[in-house]
């Protein structure tokens, strides 16, 4: 009986929707779409390692396996991080430059749009088998002899209201840096952009007339992320547009030549905008929030703080010009972009995360002793999963061993899967640990316990995972290929065993945060808030 | 010529030696971070150090490599260097059609694969019995995809395709289509 009471109200009935304000209901509406939509990816993941350990054709046809495997990236970067990602900056933007978000009606209509469309498009491919996979290499998502022609215009049509969505994101955080509120003095603009992107850091550098930073480190990481995601929807928008017109022609019984658009040319244009969201705005939007943790942890000032703000600056137009690491097998493609580009450019990252990594330990450092908080045992994860993923992209970064790694399983494993589930993920897990009492007004952990379980099964279960692909990848196992006479089955089961880890630490930590705020808690963020205030907060 | 699967040895004995030290060192600090500290700051001297030890890591791995793995500055170079024998390759409709002749290669000849494509993007890869991979490259339609190899060691390789190209075409399998003899 209790635990149905707390089910329902939540630990102690100390979460009340009531008392939420607009900006934190709108906030905890992404978080809920994102942490649904991580769900459904991990469990569409799990269903997909049991696949490769038996390839079960009766139950699950190639089709469908790779409609799954189309899907499962793209609604854990959009569906899932994206939401999160978008919901906290929305809200930490107008909280760290304390002024209203400029409209909290356009946030939640982001939330509509990257939720909806996610939806549109997972749901087009899990229907009608449309699996041209996230990488479209011309000409197969035009390839209407394999794939359903109303699957593929519902599918390019959820993509593209995800990126109407991120447009209006981008716009939502440029105008609340830059506008002056109701009662407030003029802004500057031109000085705000300025420090924003990181301008007036690198002026710091070289000058002996330090200037004070107009905006804080974690809004100038947001900014300079969010170009990215900006170019990132202009190049992905494009790109469905060109795969519209060969859908809508393909209606009227036109078959447009395939050979109009350059195969090369098209994977150069896709890669670069592809790689500002891999290569972006996550390392420096993880970077960024690296900083804003550990400062928040430790109330302490960042150790070495213009240069973190340069960095950030350089992993900025580092990831516009990396792209062509993607390409480093591709024979057509000139050797010296692969050498300045694919391995050069590439390994700045190293240096720009690296610095980004020792930046964030000297920050807790300096403040011995913590206490070891769900938010910092997840910061440390974070950090852990991305000191393993950043040198593994290193080496694949490499002519030499691209020619045996390219489209293994380790560019996914050790690379790919330890990046996005042990550092990004666990990063953001971090901020939701820190950020939950703050948004639901001092709501309780039903359990830390279930935070601990939830905390190693997917420490252990993440990099064990990354760690068995990439050992069948060395060994010769393609990515995005079924192997249907047990290959590699010893390494497909321990990989299987580790994936299941990470489902039970999601199971514990959704059970956890709904037993803390009670399914009416859930059901309340839901409802239009009745406090008529533009503030982050109740009160402030 | 050094063996890839020399190399790839090479890289797993390095990555997992790194792999249990950056959790080590992480473990440490972990625990280390909720004890009492002496109060010595870290010196910015520390910092410069890493940051150049970041530079010479990134940097050295590629010169290393260009040293020491022979079909790096072959592949860059390919255009220049002439092949004892060159195979051409088509792929169309997911399939893969080889020169009528079985592909005989004798041990130590360079060989240049000329892969071309019909209709869609496709992988061109060599695989040993085992299933460890020899060399893979893309291969894209509108171009002459070549990779240029030299064999040392005698046995029978497998080719298939690297690359989706729909789930039509997880058969692009051509068993013991490349043969090396002494």
């Amino acid at each position: 009986m209790n635990l149905i009471h707390t089910f329902l109200k939540g630990e102690e009935g100390l979460f009340r929707p009531d008392s939420l304000t607009p900006m934190q209901k709108m906030t905890l509406r992404f978080v809920v779409v994102g942490l649904l939509y991580y769900g459904l990816v991990a469990l569409e993941g799990m269903i997909m390692r049991t696949y490769l350990v038996k390839p079960v054709v009766d139950l699950i046809p190639p089709t469908q396996y790779y409609a799954i495997l189309t899907a499962h990236p793209l609604v854990g970067i959009f569906g899932s991080t994206y939401s999160i990602v978008f919901g906290a900056f929305l809200f930490l933007v107008p909280y760290l430059m304390k002024k209203p978000l400029w409209s909290i009606k356009i946030g939640n209509w982001i939330c509509g749009l990257v939720g909806g469309g996610t939806f549109v498009f997972w749901l087009s491919g899990f229907i009608t088998h449309y699996a041209p996979l996230y990488t479209l290499y011309w000409p197969l998502p035009a390839d209407f002899t394999q794939f359903s022609l109303w699957g593929g215009i519902f599918f390019i049509t959820g993509i593209a209201l995800v990126m109407v969505g991120t447009v209006l994101f981008v716009i939502n955080i440029f105008k609340t840096i830059t506008y002056t509120p109701e009662g407030m003095a003029k802004q500057p603009v031109g000085a705000l952009l300025g420090s924003a992107l990181g301008l007036s850091g690198f002026r710091n550098l070289f000058s002996k007339d330090k200037k004070e930073h107009l905006v804080s480190l974690p809004v100038a990481a947001i900014a300079r992320g969010t170009i990215d995601t900006a170019l990132n929807s202009g190049i992905i928008l494009f790109t469905g547009v060109l795969i519209l017109v060969y859908m809508i022609a393909a209606v009227f019984g036109v078959n447009l030549k395939h050979s109009a658009v350059d195969a090369l040319l098209y994977k150069n244009w896709f890669w670069w905008g592809l790689d500002l969201i891999a290569d972006g705005l996550v390392l420096i939007f993880v970077a960024g929030t690296w900083y804003l943790l550990a400062t928040l942890i430790t109330g302490k000032k960042l150790f070495m703080e213009n240069i973190a703000r340069a960095a950030l600056f350089v992993e900025m137009v580092v990831s516009w010009t990396v792209w062509s690491h993607h390409l480093m097998s591709d024979q057509a493609q000139p050797g010296i972009l692969k050498v300045v580009s694919g391995e050069m450019v590439t390994a700045f990252e190293l240096i720009t995360q690296g610095l980004a990594f020792f930046i964030t330990l000297v920050t807790l450092w300096s403040a011995r002793p913590l206490r070891m908080t769900n938010p910092l045992k997840f910061l440390l994860g974070g950090l852990l999963g991305f000191g393993l993923a950043v040198p593994a992209g290193i080496i694949q970064a490499d002519l030499g061993l691209n020619r045996i790694l390219h489209n293994t399983q380790w560019i996914v494993g050790p690379h790919v899967h330890v990046a996005v589930l042990v550092g990004l993920t666990m990063t953001l897990y971090s901020a939701v640990y820190y950020l939950f009492p703050v948004l639901t007004n001092g709501a309780k952990l039903y359990s830390e316990k279930l935070a601990n379980v939830h905390f190693w099964c997917h420490l252990l279960g993440g990099i064990g995972m990354g760690a068995f692909m990439g050992m069948a990848g060395l060994q010769g196992m393609l990515r995005r290929t079924i192997y249907f006479e047990g290959e590699f089955l010893p390494f497909m089961i321990l990989a299987a065993l580790a994936g299941s880890l990470i489902l039970v630490g999601f199971a514990a930590f959704f059970f956890n945060i709904v037993m803390s705020v009670g399914l009416n808690g859930v059901i309340g963020i839901f409802m239009p808030s009745k406090l008529k205030t533009k503030d982050p907060l109740p009160g402030k | 010529m050094v063996d890839s699967s020399l190399v790839l040895f090479g890289q797993t004995l390095a990555y997992t030696l790194y792999a249990l030290a950056i959790m080590a060192v992480m473990g440490w600090f972990g625990y280390r971070v909720t004890k009492q500290g002496k109060g010595r700051d870290i010196k910015p001297a520390l910092f410069y150090t890493f940051v150049g030890f970041l530079v010479l890591a990134g940097v050295s791995l590629h010169i290393i490599t260009h040293e020491t793995i022979p079909w790096k500055p072959m592949d860059l170079n390919r255009s220049a260097i002439k092949a004892d024998k060159t195979f051409s390759i088509n792929i169309a409709n997911q399939k893969f059609i080889l020169p009528a002749e079985k592909m005989v290669i004798k041990k130590g000849e360079t060989v240049r694969f000329n892969v071309t494509s019909d209709d869609l993007t496709y992988g061109f890869g060599l695989f040993r019995t085992d299933n460890s991979m020899v060399f893979q490259m893309q291969v894209l339609p509108g171009y002459v995809n070549d990779i240029l190899w030299r064999f040392d060691k005698a046995g029978a390789y497998t080719i298939r395709s690297t690359e989706y190209s729909g789930p039509k075409g997880i058969g692009m399998i051509e068993k013991n289509a490349v043969e090396v003899v002494e």
